[in-house]
């Protein structure tokens, strides 16, 4: 059963109150090979959508892990919807991680399971009832197209199929929040599309903040340039500023060993898409070729 | 050319026992958490029931194989000896004190070692490497209590029960055997092995492979869900757990041996 536009205003989760979802304040995070987060600082309000672009190993994963509480910052503070999460202790954060999804870069799906105990399987652990995880689990497959693989197991889909159940199994819990690694990695254009588009639904239908990491500026600029239209059914484009377009920024990591050029390890640049596209900086225009 | 700088041995040699007592810390932690997720919620029943089949059921077949042949070879050993002496009616005695008390639980450690360490290790591994891990914390549950606790509660009921098991098939074999090749009748055999236990050994014989399952569940896990290095990470973390549990199951031998042996002497 597609999401239906009348759904959407009730389904929406999130109000916009003006108080940033997400919040990094001075974060600094490391390995023994060195510093990786450098005294990062960001805010995203509800309902943004924010781009962490940049080439592995600059730190996009981690920033989405240490908002998610599965990695503890070595300094700094990092609150997700009003709670300090970098200090709070793992038990509360496993109650806490309900609010939001996360998208694994490779979906991250348990290859024992099939999609539908996958998809299902976070409502299970909450004790749902069972004759209502089954329309829940219905309608967030259809809601990614895949309603027909639910007793397949995950090796027996393609790649993209198992990032589609993915970001299923991320919004079966209608989470707040939801952070994509690098979802469209390794996959042919056509299927990243299609993973693209269905993000802009999840976005523009059920209100969602969108943290997502990449290191394909198309990525990007598709959330910005285009929002799902629920009533038509389809992706319009629109233009950054008007009020029907979500609200979108980038942020461009750079890893400097060293700390070398004056800048340090982490985001090297914060801007709309149009200042991304007017950049003159050499490192950002890279991703634009 | 780049020559690399040379490293003090002192230096080498701190860094690797910082990074053993650290394991051994990570190892006792996650240990001690997977014991005390017995007494809180939530529990998973299922997972845990699922452990006992793969393990229990699941290891049955070699363990039962494995005490039998053992069984029948140690008749056949102790009675060379007890022949020599016009003995042979002993071997009943010697073999169910051998079995009950020190081989059965070892070797069906060993066993279940070397089939279960590395199933856990690896399928924990391949969990690892793969994000499954994160992604299962990502949606608020803890492995520890989803993964750990279950396989532990798994091999300390289930160990046991199969050194029970391999106990009782080893003297069937016996038996067999000193029926065959040393003529004693079954009935013989059996009344002497019984009566040569008591239930000191008996105590000894079920203790032992409860602490030898909650090693080799606790370093299967340890070694699965601390793999680094992608697919060849977990191919390394299978053979430690693996060597790792079966060398600590022999270690602890000596010292439950020695302990068991003392409480004997002070509860006789």
């Amino acid at each position: 059963m597609p999401i239906s536009s009348a759904s959407v205003g009730d389904d929406a989760l999130v109000k916009v109150s003006g108080k940033p979802a997400v919040k990094f304040e001075n974060v600094h995070m490391g390995f023994d090979e060195g510093e990786i987060l450098d005294g990062v600082s960001f805010a995203v309000q509800e309902r943004e959508t924010l781009i962490l672009l940049g080439e592995t190993g600059t730190g996009k994963t981690l920033t989405l892990k240490l908002a998610a509480g599965l990695l503890r910052p070595t300094a700094g503070r990092v609150e997700v919807l009003g709670e300090e999460v970098s200090a709070m202790s793992e038990r509360a954060l496993l109650a806490f991680r309900r609010k939001i999804g996360f998208v694994f870069q490779e979906g991250a799906l348990f290859d024992s399971m099939t999609v539908e105990e996958n998809v299902a399987y976070r409502l299970r652990q909450d004790h749902v009832a069972e004759s209502e995880i089954a329309p829940r689990v219905q309608e967030v497959l259809a809601f990614v197209e895949l309603e027909h693989t639910m007793e397949q197991l995950p090796s027996e889909l393609s790649g993209g199929m198992r990032r589609r159940v993915s970001i299923a199994r991320a919004l079966v819990s209608r989470p707040e929040i939801v952070l994509y690694d690098s979802p469209t990695a390794g996959l042919d254009p056509v299927t990243s599309q299609t993973i693209i588009t269905l993000i802009l639904r999840l976005r523009d239908v059920y209100g969602v903040t969108s943290l997502l990491a990449t290191h394909r500026l198309q990525d990007g600029f598709a959330l910005a340039n285009f929002r799902f239209d629920a009533q038509a059914k389809s992706v319009k484009r629109v233009r950054q500023g008007q009020g029907e377009a979500a609200v979108t920024r980038f942020l461009v990591y750079k890893h400097v060993d060293g700390g070398e050029d004056g800048h340090d390890n982490g985001i090297y640049f914060e801007g709309s898409p149009d200042e991304v596209m007017n950049s003159k900086d050499p490192y950002v225009r890279r991703f634009l070729v | 050319m780049k020559v690399e700088p040379r490293v003090p041995i002192a230096v080498v040699l701190t860094e690797v026992f910082r990074t053993f007592v650290m394991g051994v810390q990570d190892y006792s932690l996650m240990s001690g958490r997977a014991m005390l997720n017995i007494f809180s919620r939530p529990h998973y029943f299922q997972d845990t029931l699922d452990q006992m089949d793969d393990i229990g059921v699941g290891s049955l077949p070699i363990v039962l194989l494995a005490g039998f042949f053992i069984g029948a070879v140690l008749v056949l050993q102790t009675a060379v000896q007890f022949v020599r002496f016009g003995q042979t009616a002993l071997t009943g005695d010697a073999v169910a004190v051998a079995l009950v008390r020190e081989l059965g639980p070892t070797l069906t450690g060993l066993l279940v070692a070397g089939r279960c360490a590395s199933g856990i290790a690896s399928e924990l591994g391949s969990m690892q490497v793969t994000e499954q891990v994160d992604a299962m914390r990502a949606m608020g549950t803890d492995p520890s209590r989803k993964l750990v606790t279950p396989r532990v509660v798994a091999t300390l009921l289930m160990v046991p029960l199969l050194t029970a098991l391999n106990d009782f098939v080893g003297l069937l074999g016996g038996c067999l055997a000193a029926m065959f090749s040393l003529r004693l009748g079954a009935v013989e055999f059996w009344t002497r092995a019984i009566n040569a236990l008591d239930f000191g050994d008996l105590m000894q014989g079920l203790t032992k492979p409860m602490v030898y399952g909650f090693i080799l569940a606790t370093v299967g896990c340890y070694k699965g869900l601390t793999v680094r290095g992608g697919t060849q990470g977990v191919g390394r973390a299978t053979t430690q757990a693996v060597v790792v549990s079966s060398v600590m199951i022999i270690i602890t031998d000596l010292f439950l041996t020695k302990l068991a042996l003392y409480l004997s002497d002070k509860l006789v």
